[in-house]
C-alpha cells in the first residue's frame, strides 16, 4: 500500500501541502542541487552556466543510464554490482569488433546484446534459483571483468571514422554549445525510463515485488518475468553505457569505470530511492546523477583539494540523504 | 562439526536433522579443488620444513587466506543478524594506512629510515584498531540506533572510507621498514605463518564468545526476527552495535595485516574489493544473507575455497587474464549446489520436501 503511493503512478487526491510532503524525496535533492549550482555560481566565475549544466549531462552520461537501469533493480528490492564491469566489457566488445575491421555498426548492437544476455542470465538465476542478487550481480561482475580480460589485456583504440563524425553532431545550443550524443542518449534513456515507470504495467509490477514480494504473488503478478526482465534491462543500459563510454574514450580497457556500481547506487539514493524496495524513482536518479557530477565539477573548479575529496563529499552527501529519508519516513509513519 | 551445524540451524524449518548437515556442501567443494589438484599439479601437497619454518602450496593458502578469512569471520556474525558490512574494504584501508601513518612516527613527510624503524609498536596497533572500532561503532549506529538499512549504512563508509584513507597517507604509497611491523603479514610461529595463527585466534576467539555467553543465540535470534526479539527481551540494538564493532575490528587487523604483509601502505588499493571475498566467503560457508543462522566453521571453510582456488589458478599456470571467469564460474556453481531449489529437486525424489516460505 505504501508503495503505491510514493510512486506518483497513482496520486491521491490530498491537499497542496500533503502533496508537497509526498514529494520531499524528489525536491529535497533538486533543492541540494540548486543550492550547490548558486553557491558554486557565487564562488567561481563561469560556475553557473549552460556550458557546466550541459557538462552535467554529457560527463555523466554512462553513469546515468546505468544508474536508470539501477533504479528499477533497487525498487524491486535487489541491487546490481555488476553495471561497472559490464560497462567496461561493453566498450571492450565494440574497440575489439572494431579492430578486427567489422565497425561500430556491428560492434554497437554486439555490446547491447552481450549486457542484456549477462543481465537475463543473471536474473534467471535470481529467480530460478532464489538466490541473493548481491552474490549473483558480485559473480556477474566477476565474469564481465574477466570476459574483457580475455577480449584484451591491455586498451585497445577504435579508430573508426563513425566517431569522429559522431563527436561533431549535437543539437546546437547558442554560440559553440551544443547539446552532445551522450547527452542526448543519456535524456532519451530518462525519459523512456520515466515513461516506462509511471504509466506501464511492468512499471507497477516492478514497484509491487520491491512493496512486497509475497503479496505480490499472491495478486498473481508475474515475478519471476518481471525480475528477469528487470535484471535484463539493467544489463541492456549497461552496455549502452559502455556505447556511451566508447565516445569519450575512443578505446575500451578492461579496467574502465572501475568502481562505477558504486557512485551509480549512490546517486539512485541520494535521488530518494529506497534500498528496501518499493519506493523510488527515474527522476530522483537524475537528480542524484547530476548531484554527483556537480560535486565533482566543484572540486575540479576549486582547484587545490585532492581527489579523494569528492568521494569523502560524495559519501557526506549519501549519509545526509539517508538521515533525511530516515526522518522523514517516520513523518510519513510508513516504518519498514 | 555436526554439532556446530545441528545447533546453529534453529528456527523456521524444522525436521532438519534428516537433511545433510549445510556444511557438507562447502567441504565437498573444497575437496575437490584439492583432489583437483593432487591429481593434476605436481607438488601441491609437499610441505617442506625450512628455518624451522613450514613451506608449500598448502601453508601459502593458509597465509593468504588470513585477511579474508579474518573479515569474513567478523561478517559473519555481522550476516548472522540480517545484515552486511560491505565497508570493511575500506575500513582495513584506514586501519592499515594509520598503522603505517603511526609507524612512520605520525607524519607523512619522508623521514630518515633509522627515525621509524624502532617506532614502539603499542600505540600503532592502538591507533590503527580505535579507528578500525570508530568505524565498526558509526555502521553500527547507524544500523541499530538510526534504523539504516545495514546496505546503506555501511555503503557511506566504503565511499567515504577510502577518500580518508588517502588523506592519512597523503595520496603516497608509504613505504615501510620496520622489521617488528613486519612480523606481522611475513613472520612464523610454530612453524604457522603468522596471519593464519591471527586468523585462528579471531576464531577461538569468536567462538568462545559466541558459546560461552548467549551471544551466538541473540544473533541468531535478531536475524531471525528482530521484532519479535526485542519483545521477547533480547537487546536487539547491543546485538547490532557489538557486531558492526566486532566486523570493524576485524577489518583492522586484516589491514595491518596487509600493510605489514607488502611493507607499504596503499590507501587507493588495499583491501579493494575485500569485501566482496569476504562476502562470498561467508555465503559458500553456508551462512544465509538473509540472517537467523550463520556457522564461524563455514566460513573458515569458505574462505580456504577462495583462496585454494586462486593459489590452484595460479599454479596451474592459467592465463592471468582467465582467473576471474574461472573464479566467477566456480562462484556461480556453488551458488546453484547450495540454493535451496537444487537441493529440493535432488531431494524430491526421496521423500515430499516441506515448501519453505
Amino acid at each position: 500500500m505504501s508503495s503505491t503511493t510514493d510512486t506518483g503512478a497513482s496520486r491521491p487526491k490530498q491537499g497542496l501541502l500533503a502533496g508537497l510532503k509526498q514529494r520531499i524525496p524528489i525536491l529535497s535533492p533538486a533543492l541540494v542541487f540548486i543550492v550547490i549550482f548558486a553557491t558554486g555560481g557565487l564562488l567561481y566565475r563561469h560556475f553557473f552556466s549552460l556550458q557546466v549544466l550541459l557538462n552535467l549531462f554529457t560527463d555523466n552520461a554512462f553513469l546515468g543510464i546505468a544508474a536508470v537501469g539501477m533504479t528499477f533493480v533497487i525498487i524491486s528490492g535487489g541491487i546490481d554490482l555488476s553495471v561497472g564491469a559490464v560497462i567496461s566489457t561493453s566498450a571492450m566488445v565494440i574497440a575489439v569488433v572494431d579492430q578486427a575491421g567489422a565497425g561500430p555498426l556491428a560492434g554497437i548492437p554486439l555490446a547491447l546484446a552481450f549486457g542484456a544476455a549477462i543481465g537475463f542470465l543473471m536474473g534467471c538465476i535470481i529467480h530460478f534459483f532464489k538466490a541473493h542478487p548481491f552474490i549473483v550481480t558480485l559473480s556477474g561482475m566477476f565474469l564481465a571483468r574477466g570476459l574483457g580480460y580475455v577480449l584484451s589485456w591491455q586498451s585497445v583504440p577504435i579508430g573508426s571514422r563513425f566517431y569522429s563524425q559522431a563527436s561533431q553532431i549535437g543539437i546546437p545550443m547558442g554560440g559553440i554549445l551544443k547539446l552532445s550524443v551522450p547527452a542526448l542518449m543519456f535524456i532519451a534513456v530518462v525519459i523512456i525510463g520515466i515513461y516506462i515507470q509511471r504509466t506501464t504495467r511492468y512499471g507497477r509490477n516492478v514497484y509491487a515485488i520491491g512493496g512486497n514480494e509475497q503479496s505480490a504473488f499472491l495478486m498473481g503478478l508475474p515475478i519471476g518475468r518481471t525480475k528477469i526482465m528487470i535484471y535484463t534491462i539493467s544489463g541492456l543500459l549497461s552496455g549502452l553505457g559502455g556505447v556511451v563510454l566508447t565516445f569519450y574514450t575512443l578505446q575500451g580497457y578492461g579496467n574502465a569505470a572501475f568502481g562505477l556500481e558504486l557512485e551509480a547506487i549512490a546517486s539512485v539514493v541520494i535521488g530518494g530511492t529506497l534500498l528496501t524496495g518499493g519506493v523510488g524513482s527515474v527522476l530522483g536518479t537524475l537528480i542524484g546523477v547530476l548531484i554527483l557530477g556537480l560535486i565533482q565539477t566543484f572540486i575540479a573548479f576549486q582547484g587545490t583539494l585532492n581527489v579523494y575529496w569528492t568521494k569523502i563529499f560524495i559519501g557526506m552527501m549519501l549519509f545526509a540523504f539517508i538521515l533525511l529519508q530516515k526522518a522523514f519516513s517516520f513523518s510519513a509513519g510508513q516504518r519498514k | 562439526m555436526s554439532n556446530a551445524s545441528a545447533t546453529q540451524t534453529p528456527g523456521p524449518r524444522p525436521a532438519r536433522s534428516r537433511n545433510i548437515p549445510p556444511i557438507v556442501w562447502p567441504l565437498l567443494a573444497l575437496a575437490v579443488i584439492l583432489l583437483f589438484n593432487l591429481a593434476f599439479t605436481r607438488g601441491f601437497f609437499s610441505i617442506t620444513v625450512k628455518e624451522g619454518h613450514l613451506f608449500g602450496s598448502l601453508i601459502d593458502i593458509l597465509k593468504r587466506a588470513a585477511p579474508t578469512l579474518i573479515i569474513a569471520l567478523g561478517m559473519t556474525l555481522v550476516i548472522g543478524t540480517g545484515g552486511i558490512d560491505i565497508s570493511v574494504g575500506s575500513v582495513a584501508a584506514i586501519a592499515g594506512s594509520m598503522a603505517a601513518f603511526m609507524v612512520r612516527g605520525a607524519s607523512i613527510a619522508y623521514l630518515e629510515e633509522a627515525a621509524y624503524a624502532t617506532t614502539p609498536l603499542l600505540p600503532v596497533f592502538a591507533f590503527a584498531l580505535l579507528a578500525a572500532a570508530a568505524c565498526g561503532l558509526f555502521n553500527g549506529s547507524l544500523v541499530a540506533f538510526v534504523g539504516i538499512q545495514p546496505i546503506v549504512a555501511t555503503l557511506i563508509l566504503m565511499i567515504t572510507g577510502r577518500g580518508i584513507a588517502v588523506l592519512l597517507t597523503g595520496g603516497y604509497v608509504l613505504a615501510l621498514d620496520h622489521p617488528r611491523f613486519e612480523f606481522i603479514g611475513i613472520g612464523y610461529l610454530l612453524g604457522l605463518p603468522f596471519p593464519f595463527i591471527m586468523a585462528v585466534g579471531v576464531f577461538v576467539v569468536l567462538l568462545l564468545l559466541t558459546r560461552l555467553i548467549p551471544l551466538g543465540l541473540f544473533i541468531q535470534s535478531t536475524g531471525g526476527n528482530s521484532v519479535a526479539s526485542t519483545y521477547s527481551g533480547v537487546n536487539t540494538r547491543m546485538v547490532k552495535l557489538l557486531v558492526y564493532l566486532i566486523s570493524g575490528l576485524c577489518a583492522g587487523m586484516a589491514g595491518i595485516i596487509l600493510t605489514s604483509d607488502v611493507k607499504a601502505a596503499d590507501a587507493n588499493y588495499m583491501g579493494l574489493w575485500l569485501e566482496l571475498d569476504a562476502i562470498l566467503a561467508v555465503v559458500i560457508g553456508g551462512t544465509a544473507m538473509t540472517g537467523g543462522r550463520y556457522s564461524l566453521w563455514g566460513t573458515i571453510v569458505g574462505a580456504l575455497i577462495i583462496q585454494s582456488l586462486t593459489t590452484t589458478i595460479l599454479t596451474r599456470g592459467v592465463q592471468v587474464q582467465y582467473t576471474l571467469i574461472v573464479k566467477a564460474v566456480v562462484v556461480i556453481f556453488v551458488i546453484l549446489i547450495q540454493s535451496e531449489r537444487t537441493r529440493e529437486f535432488l531431494q524430491k525424489s526421496r521423500r515430499k520436501v516441506p515448501t519453505s516460505g
